[in-house]
């Protein structure tokens, strides 16, 4: 279905130029004016999107156009229900980063923008490329910005955490890429709906698969590759840690989805009992690291390694419960994450302390911040009602549909999250208030309530009513869940035959020899 | 070309004339505008030692180009007096002279001819600089191991000749080329390739490498380190051409292999900034190898893009070390601090450069190593690009860390650095090239096929 009106390419495109218009100016009022329309007009330009056919799982909005013919290489770039909302959910933050970082940004703060409208860029076209080499271009490019934007902006440790960042991402990459070239050599295209039409040798599939597996794990992050992201999140500056969390994670877990589900089915069925492990121990070991933090923002961080477990779990559990509330999920960390980052970047800018203890007994002062804060706080420990609930309900509907073991393994998670969560809601809102000084801060003002309000409402809305984002991602997931299945009857068959890791690497061996 | 060299050959001599050599760039680049038109011709000269075709003009008119950019890098030089200017000019499109023959010459002879012209001038080229010993250093080292190289490459010859009894690339190209058949012959190929992959600075004749850049005034350090490896890769891919043994293409991606890896390594500790791109350009010599060893017409292709994109990126960030030595000092990688501030469009010219020296997207150097990558996989090498992908991880430290320095920390530079516009819109327009060369790489892609596709029927 070919649109006649590029409207993702503007989307990619139209933050691209709006950073090079902000090199043009030079007040850095006007720069946040000007980042600010043109983060309203990135939404207008995103209206078109909602023509969005429902229930149909092909991708929709699609470009095609020739790029590099020699290799194969096309601009390719496409929807569906998944990375619809994964666009929608990049275009309605990029507003409220800009707001958040209002105040917080006081030094290059036109660099500082256009950073952001990069990232943006970058963030898009990697949820809508169609063509393997576009999508690691977008990949890839989206780290400068973020580097930058840690690097420029952050605290006291980012020299140590921009570099962490960086350097982890990107060796988690390379291996990214030689796996491209690899489904390249092997399938003799780079455009990613061919290549999952395409059925691979067993062999083949898990060595990809593997190479991918390390990327996105890396990107989610996944315990053990986790540590680069407590230390970028807590040097990164508010919006820096709102587009980490609520849009750069995601990338990892959207490439499990689309590429490791859809082209490695049997490889990834056979791994699926590893990755559940690797969740599992994300989930816990990121409740309990976050519930020793005194950090505001390490605790986060470490929530968010929690949060993204269930989202790994809920991806390879392998069924149709599982995916929704994955990808559910993944929207609510980005709206309910975000939405706290928020809150710990307006409670600095008045104590200028991320620590537990200079910010307790804060609610008879700042009401609103804590009602905001108490809300977001119960949407992140998944309180019925709230969006989580909907999602980590249906990932653990889902794991205990896939075995009941596994099911029992994730629950402490879930009951991980309300301990720590509650913990820090307790302290900030009725401990001991340390500060004399909290009496003259100021509660939520205007431009504050104007980014937590829609959030908030996001967070109401998708708790009580989630049909609809369920029925736009259902067909899409469904689809994926085709390929599973389909090698899932192989692979019965197949494992008897299939030797373990070890057999595979003694055949790789022997294929090298010869 | 043996114009300009005549009139340079005046005024070096003449009194009168000696430092009016501001026309010098816009000769080379008319030169770069020559190459380009002559690019459908095809013919031979000199008894069939001499052949052009689609490839050679390629290579002459990137020769050409680097040559313009290196002598308008030059016009200023701060390490020499006036005197010595036309002369240092000379030298420079006498080095050149001889790789534009090289990018041409399809006989065994005439190439080493052509290699020991371009050669010798460059040793006299090196040591041009205002009295500093290192320079002298590095030229001693240069000179002894390029003796030793070129030595071998010739002993090489003979053992061709005795194997095979013709000098003549397409005659050799018809031979067979397998060890069983002909190990003297495979010997002698492996010992004249080891002249050029000298001159390319791939494992283990990467030694000279760091110290002569290091020694050498920035200005020359940018000539030696581009051109005379596109006169090494030319030759190279000619003689990959003819698809030797799977022992020497073995033996090749080793080395490859190798020098990618201890390249990057030594590069981690650099502080001197031409030390560093030194180490980094034997890494980059590792990744040239390995569109060569995968061989073919995409392999092949692969890897004259890649020196393409090698040379103007490297010449870009030379460009921007230039303008940053204010009296031809050599620059650390702490006289970047704070570049941010007293020069946005250098910073950004330099964040462009090391981005696609590392291999990232959108830039050259990233489309570069994916043709390479591809090529290579293609051909069964998977370890060799699994150690290229590992090796783009490895060269993020020191890349970015001159990035980080230039947009991070703090100002040690003067606050305002002296840049004409000229300057400024060159290295604009360097960076714009090296974007330009990563997002829309088809056409000369196209080019470099079809010129590939001569030599392998």
């Amino acid at each position: 279905m070919n649109s006649s009106w590029p409207v993702l390419s503007t989307l990619i495109f139209f933050p691209l130029a709006a950073s090079v218009l902000l090199v043009f100016i030079r007040r850095e009022l006007a720069v946040r004016q000007v980042s600010l329309a043109v983060a309203f007009v990135q939404i207008l330009l995103a209206l078109p999107l909602l023509k969005f056919r429902l229930g149909y799982a092909d991708f929709q909005f699609v470009e095609l156009y020739s790029w590099i013919p020699h290799w194969n290489i096309n601009y390719h770039i496409g929807i569906d229900g998944i990375s619809f909302l994964m666009v929608l959910l990049t275009v309605l933050l990029l507003p409220f980063c800009v707001l958040c970082s209002w105040t917080y940004i006081g030094q290059r703060v036109k660099e500082f923008h256009i950073c952001m409208l990069l990232m943006t860029a970058a963030c898009i076209g990697v949820f809508v490329a169609l063509d393997f080499v576009l999508f690691y271009i977008f990949w890839e490019v989206m780290l400068v910005p973020m580097f930058l934007l840690i690097a420029v902006w952050g605290g006291p440790e980012k020299k140590y955490a921009s570099l962490k960042f960086f350097i982890y991402t990107l060796a988690g990459s390379t291996l990214l890429l030689v796996a491209i070239v690899a489904f390249y050599v092997a399938g003799g295209t780079f455009s990613i709906p061919e290549l999952i039409a395409k059925d691979f040798s067993f062999r083949f599939q898990a060595w990809t698969f593997l190479a991918m597996a390390l990327a996105f794990a890396i990107k989610v992050p996944m315990f053990p590759f986790h540590t680069w992201l407590p230390a970028a999140h807590v040097q990164a500056p508010t919006a820096g840690s709102v587009l980490l969390a609520s849009v750069l994670l995601k990338m990892g877990t959207y490439g499990f989805i689309r590429f490791c589900l859809s082209m490695t089915p049997d490889a990834s069925v056979y791994f699926a009992p590893l990755m559940i492990g690797i969740s599992i121990a994300s989930i816990i070991y990121g409740g309990l690291v976050a519930l020793g933090q005194n950090d505001m923002k390490k605790l986060i961080a470490y929530s968010s390694v929690a949060h993204m477990g269930f989202v790994t779990l809920g991806i390879f559990v392998l069924n149709v419960r599982g995916l929704e509330g994955a990808v559910i999920q993944m929207i609510n960390h980005g709206i309910t994450t975000g939405a706290l980052f928020m809150l710990v970047g307006a409670i600095y800018e008045r104590s200028h302390s991320r620590e537990i203890k200079d910010n307790m007994g804060i609610a008879r002062f700042l009401p609103a911040y804590i009602f905001f804060f108490g809300l977001f706080s119960l949407s992140s420990l998944a309180f019925p009602g709230t969006n989580s609930f909907v999602g980590e309900a249906l990932v653990l509907i889902g794991a205990f549909e896939h075995s009941l073991i596994i099911g029992l393994l994730a629950v402490p998670g879930a009951l991980l999250a309300a301990a720590y969560m509650l913990r820090l809601l307790q302290k900030l809102a009725y401990g001991e208030p340390v500060v004399e000084k909290a009496r003259q801060w100021k509660d939520l003002n205007f431009r504050e309530w104007a980014y937590l309000l829609p959030l908030g409402v996001l967070v109401l809305y998708i708790g009580l009513a989630p049909t609809l984002a369920l029925k736009t991602m259902t067909p899409s997931i469904e689809k994926v869940l085709g390929y599973i299945q389909a090698s899932n009857d192989n692979i019965t068959l197949e494992a008897e035959h299939q030797t373990s890791l070890a057999g595979l690497l003694e055949e790789k061996n022997l294929s090298l020899k010869e | 070309m043996v114009g300009l060299l005549s009139i340079l050959f005046v005024q070096s001599i003449s009194q009168r004339l000696k430092d009016k050599t501001e026309w010098v760039p816009y000769a080379a680049f008319a030169g770069a505008f020559i190459a380009l038109f002559s690019f459908g011709q095809s013919d031979f000269m000199f008894y069939h030692s001499y052949k052009i075709d689609g490839l050679s003009q390629f290579f002459k008119f990137m020769i050409f180009l680097g040559l313009a950019i290196c002598s308008a890098n030059a016009i200023k030089n701060q390490s020499m007096g006036k005197a010595n200017r036309a002369d240092y000019f000379f030298f420079m499109f006498m080095s050149s002279f001889g790789l534009l023959l090289l990018s041409s010459t399809v006989e065994l002879f005439t190439i080493y001819i052509s290699l020991e012209l371009a050669s010798f001038s460059l040793y006299i080229l090196l040591p041009l600089r205002n009295s500093d010993p290192r320079a002298v250093e590095g030229t001693i080292k240069y000179a002894l191991f390029g003796a030793v190289a070129t030595a071998i490459g010739l002993y090489g010859i003979s053992y061709i000749i005795a194997g095979q009894h013709t000098t003549y690339i397409h005659a050799l190209a018809t031979m067979s080329w397998s060890f069983s058949e002909q190990p003297m012959a495979l010997i002698g190929l492996g010992m004249f390739l080891l002249a050029f992959v000298y001159k390319l600075a791939l494992f283990p004749f990467h030694f000279w490498a760091a110290d002569v850049y290091q020694g050498a005034s920035n200005e020359t350090a940018a000539f030696a380190a581009t051109l005379p490896k596109l006169g090494a890769i030319i030759v190279l891919v000619r003689l990959m051409a003819f698809n030797p043994g799977m022992e020497v293409k073995t033996m090749l991606a080793i080395f490859a292999a190798l020098s990618m890896t201890i390249g990057n390594l030594a590069a981690l500790n650099q502080r001197d900034i031409k030390r560093l791109l030194g180490y980094s350009s034997v890494s980059h010599a590792g990744f040239v190898m390995m569109g060569l060893v995968a061989g073919g017409s995409y392999g092949l292709a692969a890897a004259s893009y890649y020196a393409l994109v090698y040379m103007i990126m490297n010449l870009t960030i030379f460009w921007v070390i230039t303008r940053l030595s204010d009296n031809g000092r050599n620059v650390y990688v702490n006289d970047l601090r704070g570049l941010y501030k007293s020069s946005p469009v250098l910073a950004f010219v330099l964040a462009v450069a090391a981005f696609a020296l590392v291999g990232l997207p959108p830039t050259a150097g990233f489309t570069g190593k994916l043709f390479l990558l591809n090529s290579a996989w293609g051909e069964g090498f998977y370890w060799l690009v699994i150690v290229a992908a590992i090796n783009t991880a490895l060269a993020i430290y020191y890349y970015l860390n001159l990035v980080r320095h230039a947009y991070t920390l703090d100002q040690v530079v003067p606050a305002k650095i002296n840049i004409s516009p000229a300057g400024t819109s060159i290295a604009m327009a360097l960076a714009l090239g090296v974007l330009y060369l990563g997002l829309l790489p088809q056409n000369i892609f196209n080019l470099l096929l079809r010129a590939g596709n001569f030599l392998l029927y």
